[in-house]
């Protein structure tokens, strides 16, 4: 284990390369890659480097990226890409094809704004309008989480239990340029942690036809069982905490993480590096008296709505949004309604939307309007100037 | 030059042991891509093969799950992923020293139009695939629609008047790719066709054949018809077979006899002219032209070869 100065874009790569040449007992490893800003540095750092067993294609677009990737998954070896706001725009069409035929594909996702207007900076919707393509989606807070999460995300989707693509995001800029001390895991242990995978559904040399015609009452019956594999996720991530913890010496954190939750009465639900500012906020406000906490959602697919209903009783819930949803109102407070307990007040702050710096006098403004609520009115923006 | 027997060829030892089509598929009567499968599995013999496949009638031909058609496996893609996929499964092959070759099996639509950056990224990485097209000049799976293959004059449901606009070169904008092979094959000459499927699949890189493939549906041809028709367009010059090595080295491979009639035929034979009133003298003008451009560059090979 070695420890390094690196932007969250390198601790992605660095899970990548080290979970790339674990699969050299197996059937190796292929991606296929295209640049986007702000994930270019993770790809770069993938292509600088000789991965045993491994091919890395550059090739001419994302939705190609993506049906490289299809390929190599398909014919049983480990894959890897990554994208980015209008670049998974693109490659949505294989995004869903690759969630759809169960191919344990692992992405990281920089969010990062969809334009028009044109803009690099973070926002979740990029990644939030593929939430129905039938990948798990975790949303990370720091760099070290980026990394180890990457390098779990290779066990988590290639497990037969589970059996599904899995896509890793992280803030643009706050997280994927800025460096901080990450703990980067020797390739001995890693082929420890991961086995190499074994595809049950692979191509090989016998007539079959992967991803042909069904009936409708066919499609209905595997998107069941899709739904049921979603289901299973949640208990073999928690063998695999424990797994990774044994393995590195660290627990990576749960579905849902709370702080100061125990006696809080208002609640600021988050996901992403807004989790720490909320932490800031929350903090401030306890040495007022008020009784704040904080939940930072760490797995968006498959929603922990058990966790979430628990976690949210007899509080009053500020959702905070870093996305939008025209219509509806922030896509994390559509989804936390659906979970919370029938009459919480469950109020909606879309903030930062387009990358705006949050900072924690704005979240410290979402706790005194929330603490001031009677009731629940329609989403807000807040306007951060 | 022999010719098929019966419109088609029959099963024997010297093809593979599983057609690469089997019977039972829900190809139209006198499809041409029904034929193309026959020659492929006759030049594959009993190399493995791996099939991909995006969206158009080949897929569809694999019938629903859990049952499959092909007697080869298969991966069926996104309409504008054969290409990208492809690339995947071969790298994927000699990465773990299996001796598969990849053929991408693919229509007009999926080439000439949507695949097209797909096709180009991978000819220009030559990607170690034999990608196939099979070109009935239509979109054929959603009951035939104009695509950038169909040729001027052809009536589609969305050129209910004929189509205004001339056919797109895909042979020389795959050949502009500089890949070691590019190849037009006629369903009516057998033993150039197999002699093309086999070298193809031999060589190393990206290799593109072209297939004119009679549609009985979207032509609005007899089913029977269909090689006759190749035969027509082979003989009146309207499809030129020859092959291009390196994008460089053109060579001709059947001589046009422009018997007289053979292009009226052609085109007598399919509903699809009959509606906008075909101007043949246009038409010749077209296949004089790019017979000139034709030997003038296999001339130039030639020099350069002597
Ligand atoms: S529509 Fe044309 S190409 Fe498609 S199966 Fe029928 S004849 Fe063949």
């Amino acid at each position: 284990m070695s420890r390094e100065l690196v932007s969250a874009n390198h601790a992605a790569g660095w899970a990548v390369i080290l979970a790339g040449r674990a699969n050299r007992r197996g059937r190796g490893f292929g991606s296929g890659v295209y640049p986007i800003t702000p994930q270019t540095e993770c790809i770069e750092l993938l292509c600088a480097h000789e991965i045993e067993k491994g091919q890395v294609v550059r090739v001419e677009s994302e939705h190609s990226a993506m049906g490289v990737c299809i390929g190599f998954s398909t014919a049983g070896l480990r894959s890897f890409t990554a994208s980015s706001s209008n670049g998974l725009a693109y490659m949505t069409e294989n995004v869903f094809a690759a969630g759809y035929s169960r191919l344990p594909i692992v992405m990281m996702a920089v969010n990062r704004t969809v334009g028009p207007p044109w803009n690099i900076w973070a926002d979740h919707g990029d990644t939030l309008a593929l939430r129905d393509a039938g990948w798990i989606q975790f949303y990370c807070e720091d760099n070290q989480e980026v990394g180890d999460t990457t390098l779990l995300a290779f066990r988590l989707a290639e497990d037969k239990r589970v059996m599904l693509p899995a896509m890793v995001c992280q803030d643009a800029f706050i997280l994927s340029h800025t460096m901080t001390p990450t703990e980067i895991p020797e390739q001995e242990a890693v082929d420890r942690f991961l086995p190499p995978l074994d595809l049950p559904h692979r191509i090989g040399a016998h007539p079959r036809v992967i991803g042909h015609l069904d009936m409708p009452h066919e499609t209905e019956a595997h998107r069941a069982q899709h739904a049921e594999a979603m289901t299973s996720v949640e208990a073999v991530y928690s063998e695999i905490q424990e797994s990774f913890e044994s393995h590195f010496g660290r627990r990576p954190p749960d579905p849902i993480v709370p702080y100061r939750m125990e006696d809080a009465e208002i609640v600021l639900v988050t996901m992403g590096t807004t989790a720490a500012t909320a932490r800031r906020a929350v903090d401030a406000a306890r040495e007022k008296g008020i009784r704040a906490g904080a939940l930072r959602v760490r797995l968006f697919r498959p929603f922990p709505a058990a966790a979430i209903e628990r976690a949210l009783r007899g509080r009053r819930v500020g959702v905070v949004d870093r996305d939008c949803s025209p219509g509806s109102g922030g896509i994390l407070w559509s989804e936390v309604c659906s979970a919370a307990p029938s009459a919480t007040l469950i109020q909606n702050y879309m903030i930062g939307v387009g990358g705006g710096d949050i900072r924690p006098h704005h979240i410290t403004r979402i706790l005194d309007d929330l603490g001031a609520r009677e009731r629940a009115g329609t989403p807000v923006f807040m306007e951060i100037g | 030059m022999a010719e098929p027997l019966l419109g088609g060829m029959a099963q024997t030892a010297a093809d593979r042991s599983e057609p690469i089509l089997r019977c039972g598929n829900t190809n139209c009567g006198g499809c041409g891509m029904s034929i193309v499968h026959q020659f492929l599995g006759r030049a594959a013999g009993d190399r493995p093969v791996q099939l991909v496949i995006p969206t158009c009638c080949a897929i569809v031909a694999a019938g629903p799950f859990p049952w499959s058609s092909y007697g080869a496996p298969v991966v069926a893609t996104t309409f504008a992923s054969g290409a990208s996929v492809a690339t995947a499964l071969a790298w994927a092959a000699k990465l773990n020293g299996e001796k598969t070759r990849v053929i991408c099996f693919a229509g007009d639509g999926g080439t000439f139009d949507i695949g097209m950056a797909t096709v180009s990224g991978a000819a220009e990485r030559n990607e170690d695939i034999l990608y196939l097209c099979y070109d009935n000049e239509i979109y054929g799976n959603t009951g035939g629609q104009r695509s950038s293959a169909t040729p001027r004059g052809a009536a589609t449901t969305t050129t209910p008047t004929g189509n205004e606009l001339a056919k797109k070169d895909i042979v020389g904008i795959m050949a502009a790719h500089r890949i070691p092979y590019v190849a037009t094959v006629s369903l009516a000459h057998p033993d150039d066709a197999l002699r093309k499927m086999r070298d193809a699949l031999d060589m190393e890189g990206f290799r593109f054949l072209h297939v004119l493939s009679p549609c009985p549906t979207g032509w609005k041809s007899e089913p029977g018809d269909g090689v006759e028709l190749i035969r027509l367009a082979v003989k009146s010059g309207l499809y030129p077979i020859y092959e291009v090595f390196g994008g460089r080295r053109f060579v001709i491979n059947v001589e046009p006899e422009m018997t007289p009639g053979a292009l009226e035929n052609y085109h007598a034979k399919q509903g699809r002219f009959r509606k906008a009133g075909i101007d043949l003298s246009r038409v010749r003008e077209a296949i004089a032209d790019e017979w000139d451009y034709l030997r003038a560059r296999a001339a130039q090979g030639a020099a350069r070869n002597a």
